[in-house]
C-alpha cells in the first residue's frame, strides 16, 4: 500500500501543473489549429473542415517580406546584444567584486518601467528633431533630411534595448560559474592574457551566449511593439501582421495560422538550434539564470 | 636530495645551483585598510632535483609561498630566484614553472589529450612531438586509454593525475603541487603518495609541494619547511623534523609530543637536567645554538613511541619518572597510556602491541616512565 502510494507520489504532484497545461495551453493549440483551417469572412461566417490549408499558404506567399524581416530584425538584434553584453557580463563577472548584485539590479532597474513606455521613450530619442538628431542636425553635422525613426534601424534599435538583459544575464552566470583556477592553470600553462580568453574563458561561456541567443530571438521574432512604436509602416514584422488580422482586418483563420506557422517555426529552429549545439548545455544555461 | 648527498652527489654546474632561491620574502595583503602579513621574512633554498615540502597549518603562509614561485603573487619585499635568475615581474605564463592546483583546475571542454596538450602546444611545439610527449606522460600517470575522456567522465583520482601530467609533460624546471591530494579518500591519497614519489624519481624535476597533512610530508619529502604565521619555524629531513622538533609549534603539529617543562638542575656537555633526585632523572641534549644554565626554565620534548612503562624502577634507562596511568586506550595496533607524571605533567605512551600479552598497566595503576636522553630534545626556554 505504502509502495503504490509513494510510486504515485510524482504523478500527484504533477497533478495541477499537468492539469493547468493541459487545459490553457493544449487545448487552445487544437482550437487554434481549427480556427486556421477554417473558411468563410467576418460578415457570413467561418466554417470548421480541419482540412482547408490555403490560409497558411497565403501566410506565407502574401507576407513574404514580413517573415523576411522578423528573421532579419531578430538575427541581427542578437548579434548586435551579444556584442554589447559580453563585455558587461564579463565586467560585472570578474571586476565586479562584492557590488555584482547592485550592478546587476541597476541593469534590471528600467525594466520595472512597462514595455510599450520604454518603447515609446525611444520615440523621443530617436525622433527627427530629437535628443540626439535634433542638436546634430542644428550644428550641421548630418544632413537635415537623415532620419532613423521609422527605419529598420530604429526597430532593431528598440529590440536591442528591450530584451538586452536576457543576453547579458545568461552570459553572465555562464562567466560567473567559470573556475577562477582554470584561468590560472590557463596562465600558468604559458598562455598569455588573450590567449586565456580565446582558448579557455570564451568556450566556457559559450553555453550562456547560447542561451542568450534563444531568450532574444524567440520574442524578438513575434515581436509587434518595437515594429508599430519605432518601425512607421514600412517595417512591419510578422507580430505586426497577426496583430492586425485579429484585431483590424478579423481575418480569424489567417490570423491563425499566422501564429501556428511562427510557432512551429521558432519550435523547429529552437530544436535544431540545440541540438546543433548539445541540448543539454543550452537548456542547462538557460535554466541557470 | 638531501644537502649531504648533493655536495657528494653533484658533478654538473647546474646541479650546484640551487633551482629556487628566496631571499627575505615579506608578502603583505591589504584587506579595508588594514595589512596582513601573509609571509614574514621566508629565507629557503630548494635543490635541484629535490622534493620539497612546504608544511603549516591553513593561514601558515604556505601557499602564499608557492603562489610567488609559480608568479600570480608579487613579494612586498624580497626576491625570488630561478636557477640563478631573478623572476621578479616576470607573469605565470613566461616562469618555466608549472603547477598542479588544489581543485585540479581541468579545462572542463577539452578531453584528457586536449588538457595535457595545451602547455604544449601554447609553446608551439611540434604536432608530432605534442602527440609523443603528451602520450608518454599519460601512460606515466597511468591513463592511458582515457584520452579522449572529459574531466567530468572520470573519477577524482584519476583527474589527479591528469592535472599532474597536464604539468609535467612541460618538462618544468619545477613543479609546485597545492595540496594535490587533499580531496581523495585516504586509501586513494597514502596509494597516490607512492605514485608522486615514483613519478618524481622517473621525471627528476624538483617538486614542491605544499600541504598541512604532516603524513603526506613526512612520507615524501627529502625536506620539509615547517611553516607557521608566515614564518619558517624549521627546515631539515622528516627525521630531524620528528625526531628533534626545534620548537614548541614543530613538537605540536608534528605527531603528538609530550612536554615537560622545569628549571635547569645542571647543564653539562650539551645536556641538561631537569629532574634529579628520589631516583628520579630527566635529562634532554640541547640544540646547537641554544644554551640554558642551571636556574632557566627548560621545555623538553619526548616522543610518545620512545618512552616504556615498567612496573618499578628496576631496568630502567637514562631519564625515569613516576607517574600514574589516567586512561588506556587499545588502537589494535598498539595500545595508548596517558599518564599524569610526578611532576604534575601529561605523557603519552604509545606501545606496540608486538604479543599477545595482557596490557602493561591499568588505569589508576602507578608506573615509571622511562626513555634513552638521546630521545629527549630541549625545545626552548623561559
Amino acid at each position: 500500500m505504502h509502495g503504490i502510494r509513494s510510486k504515485l507520489t510524482p504523478y500527484y504532484l504533477m497533478l495541477p501543473g499537468g492539469l493547468w497545461l493541459a487545459i490553457f495551453f493544449a487545448v487552445p493549440i487544437v482550437m487554434m489549429i481549427g480556427l486556421s483551417t477554417m473558411t468563410g469572412n467576418v460578415i457570413s461566417g467561418f466554417g470548421e473542415t480541419w482540412q482547408h490549408f490555403g490560409n497558411y499558404v497565403q501566410g506565407f506567399t502574401q507576407y513574404t517580406p514580413e517573415w523576411i524581416r522578423s528573421a532579419e530584425y531578430a538575427g541581427l538584434g542578437c548579434l548586435i546584444s551579444i556584442v554589447l553584453s559580453y563585455p558587461i557580463a564579463y565586467w560585472i563577472a570578474f571586476y565586479g567584486g562584492s557590488r555584482k548584485s547592485t550592478y546587476l539590479f541597476l541593469l534590471l532597474l528600467p525594466f520595472f518601467v512597462s514595455f510599450v513606455l520604454r518603447t515609446i521613450a525611444w520615440n523621443y530619442i530617436l525622433g527627427d528633431q530629437g535628443l540626439i538628431l535634433g542638436p546634430l542636425k542644428h550644428w550641421g553635422l548630418i544632413a537635415p533630411g537623415f532620419r532613423v525613426l521609422a527605419t529598420g534601424s530604429a526597430v532593431i534599435i528598440g529590440i536591442v534595448y528591450n530584451y538586452l538583459p536576457f543576453m547579458i544575464l545568461p552570459i553572465y552566470v555562464a562567466l560567473e560559474r567559470v573556475d577562477p583556477t582554470v584561468i590560472e592553470a590557463g596562465r600558468d600553462l604559458y598562455a598569455g592574457s588573450a590567449t586565456v580568453f580565446r582558448k579557455v574563458v570564451l568556450p566556457l561561456s559559450l553555453p550562456g551566449v547560447f542561451a542568450g541567443v534563444l531568450l532574444n530571438f524567440v520574442p524578438a521574432a513575434s515581436d509587434y511593439v518595437n515594429a508599430s512604436v519605432l518601425g512607421g509602416t514600412g517595417n512591419t514584422m510578422i507580430g505586426n501582421i497577426i496583430y492586425d488580422q485579429y484585431f483590424v482586418v478579423q481575418n480569424y483563420p489567417v490570423q491563425a495560422s499566422l501564429s501556428f506557422s511562427l510557432m512551429g517555426i521558432l519550435l523547429i529552429g529552437i530544436f535544431l538550434y540545440a541540438r546543433a549545439l548539445g541540448t543539454e548545455e543550452v537548456l542547462e544555461a538557460a535554466a541557470a539564470i | 636530495m638531501t644537502q649531504a648527498s648533493e655536495q657528494a652527489g653533484s658533478t654538473s654546474a647546474t646541479e650546484t645551483i640551487p633551482a629556487i632561491q628566496m631571499a627575505g620574502i615579506v608578502k603583505e595583503f591589504h584587506s579595508r585598510g588594514d595589512v596582513v602579513r601573509a609571509v614574514d621574512g621566508v629565507d629557503l633554498e630548494i635543490g635541484s632535483g629535490e622534493f620539497f615540502s612546504l608544511l603549516g597549518p591553513s593561514g601558515c603562509g604556505k601557499t602564499t609561498t608557492m603562489r610567488m614561485i609559480a608568479g600570480f603573487e608579487e613579494p612586498t619585499h624580497g626576491e625570488v630566484r630561478l636557477y640563478g635568475a631573478s623572476v621578479l615581474g616576470v607573469p605565470p605564463h613566461k616562469r618555466d614553472v608549472n603547477m598542479v592546483f588544489q581543485s585540479y583546475a581541468l579545462f572542463p571542454h577539452m578531453n584528457v589529450f586536449e588538457n595535457v596538450a595545451f602547455g604544449l602546444r601554447r609553446k608551439k611545439t611540434a604536432k608530432d612531438e605534442v602527440t609523443r610527449r603528451v602520450g608518454e606522460i599519460i601512460e606515466t600517470v597511468g591513463l592511458s586509454g582515457r584520452e579522449k575522456r572529459r574531466p567530468r567522465e572520470l573519477s577524482g583520482g584519476q583527474q589527479q593525475r591528469v592535472a599532474l601530467a597536464r604539468a609535467l609533460v612541460n618538462q618544468p624546471r619545477a613543479l609546485l603541487l597545492d595540496e594535490p591530494l587533499g580531496a581523495l579518500d585516504l586509501k586513494l591519497r597514502q596509494a597516490m603518495e607512492v605514485e608522486l614519489k615514483r613519478i618524481q624519481r622517473e621525471v627528476g624535476i624538483t617538486f614542491i609541494y605544499v600541504t598541512h597533512d604532516q603524513g603526506e610530508a613526512l612520507t615524501m619529502s627529502d625536506r620539509i619547511a615547517v611553516m607557521n604565521e608566515g614564518r619558517v619555524e624549521q627546515l631539515g629531513t622528516p627525521r630531524d623534523i620528528y625526531a628533534r622538533p626545534a620548537t614548541r609549534f614543530v613538537a605540536g603539529f608534528i605527531g603528538t609530543s609530550n612536554i615537560l617543562s622545569g628549571p635547569v638542575t645542571s647543564a653539562a656537555g650539551g645536556s641538561v637536567v631537569i629532574l634529579d633526585g628520589d631516583g628520579q632523572h630527566v635529562e634532554a641534549t640541547l640544540r646547537d645554538g641554544l644554551s640554558l644554565s642551571a636556574g632557566d626554565t627548560a621545555e623538553i620534548t619526548v616522543r610518545p613511541e620512545k618512552v616504556s612503562i615498567k612496573p618499578d624502577a628496576d631496568g630502567c634507562a637514562g631519564c625515569r619518572l613516576r607517574g600514574t596511568v589516567t586512561e588506556v586506550v587499545y588502537l589494535g595496533t598498539s595500545t595508548n597510556y596517558n599518564v599524569v607524571t610526578s611532576t604534575g605533567d601529561e605523557i603519552t605512551v604509545f606501545v606496540q602491541n608486538s604479543d599477545d600479552s595482557a596490557e602493561l598497566a591499568e588505569r589508576g595503576a602507578d608506573v615509571w616512565l622511562t626513555w634513552d636522553p638521546r630521545h629527549s630534545y630541549v625545545i626552548g626556554a623561559q
